[in-house]
């Protein structure tokens, strides 16, 4: 695990002198291609903010108002009888919707539960193996302005269904239940 | 679809809140939610700018075509619409690579970039292409080999073993990212078959 966490410590200042110093051999302009590149992320951060806006109060007006708890509370039974531990639901549920919001519930079950209880660890998993699919959406397809999204969001959510369950069976496999 | 999930998303929540009696709840939330989604992004605008004019040294310099050139054979499978020496699978590969090194904040700037490419490639149409769908596909199932936020929450909570489960974590997202790639395919085949 040493290896790992150097490895994460030294790669991006590596990565970043290895494309300087591949662009100066190039005879690249580095400083100006720089800059041009760099105008790009200004243009792209600022047109991204309506749609993070629109998206986030939508969401958080759904969970403030207690509606994501009440349909929680309805695919609950569904998730529990393919085997999903009812501790973990909540999370499950809210991976795909906020980032910040599962976070926080990953580390709250951590917390509660223990770090090496069978749900510290499969929250920990899960966390790791699936990602915030309407942030993802939301954020590059607003980027380049994409208004009809096919079945992105479908194929989205059913890989983190996917997800769910590849953590589930893993942890289960490796760890063992309870 | 979006249109429908939006305003879904807020017209129950707001109808929710009238029967709860959560509409202080709410009135906080609209506000809240807004300037958590601006926070955002002037979060984002330092690594945007920093990565992008990074990658754009390693664009001219030709960096990004080596890179598609030694994963073409995978890649070229996953995204058979990209031409060969086309920039848009640099940038997806460079999107994977820092997905992959946990480096979350390079990976959502390349992954833009990414985008725009095969927007670009689609003759900028406003409809998302195959390409962009599997390459969502892909970033929705999530590719960390080190998810370095959960080891430190772990470590925080004085686990015993903070990383023991980064093993586990790796075999669950191979298996999440393969079954998104054949949804997405089955997805594929479907609409081809209709249209």
């Amino acid at each position: 695990m040493e290896i790992v966490s150097v490895i994460s410590l030294w790669f991006i200042p590596v990565l970043i002198g290895f494309i300087l110093l591949y662009g100066t051999f190039k005879r690249v302009p580095t400083y100006e291609s720089f800059v041009e590149g760099g105008k790009e992320g200004i243009k792209i951060a600022v047109s991204i903010i309506p749609f993070l806006v629109g998206m986030l109060v939508a969401i958080s007006v759904f969970r403030a108002s207690g509606a994501l708890e009440y349909f929680m509370d309805y695919i609950r039974p569904g998730l529990e009888a393919i085997g999903v531990p009812p501790d973990i639901v909540p999370l499950a549920i809210i991976r795909p919707i906020s980032g910040t919001a599962a976070l926080g519930m990953t580390s709250d079950l951590i917390a509660v539960h223990g770090p090496d209880s069978f749900v510290g660890r499969l929250a920990s998993v899960l966390q790791g193996s699936t990602d915030t699919t309407f942030y993802v959406l939301t954020v590059y397809f607003g980027a380049i302005g994409i208004k009809k999204m096919g079945d992105a969001l479908k194929v989205g959510l059913l890989a983190d269904l996917a997800g769910i369950i590849a953590a589930i069976i893993v942890v289960t496999l490796v760890f063992g239940s309870v | 679809m979006v249109n429908i999930i939006w305003v879904m998303l807020t017209a129950i929540g707001i109808l929710f809140a009238m029967i709860n009696g959560t509409m202080n709840e709410v009135n906080e939330a609209i506000f809240n939610g807004a300037k958590e989604a601006v926070t955002l992004c002037i979060g984002l605008i330092s690594i945007l700018v920093f990565w992008l004019g990074m990658m754009r040294i390693a664009e001219d310099a030709g960096l990004l075509k080596k890179l598609a050139a030694l994963f073409r054979p995978i890649v070229k499978r996953l995204f058979p619409e990209v031409p060969n020496d086309h920039p848009a699978m640099g940038y997806i590969l460079s999107n994977m690579m820092a997905n992959m090194f946990g480096l979350g904040n390079a990976a959502t700037p390349l992954g833009i970039k990414a985008m725009e490419e095969l927007k670009e490639l689609n003759g900028g149409k406003n409809e998302a292409s195959r390409s962009m769908i599997t390459f969502l596909a892909i970033n929705t199932s999530s590719l960390t080999l080190i998810p370095t936020t959960v080891i430190a929450i772990r470590m925080n909570y004085d686990s015993a073993s903070p990383t023991d489960i980064v093993g586990p974590t790796l075999v669950a997202t191979f298996c999440s990212t393969l079954a998104a790639i054949m949804i997405d395919r089955y997805f594929y085949y479907r609409r081809t078959r209709k249209g």
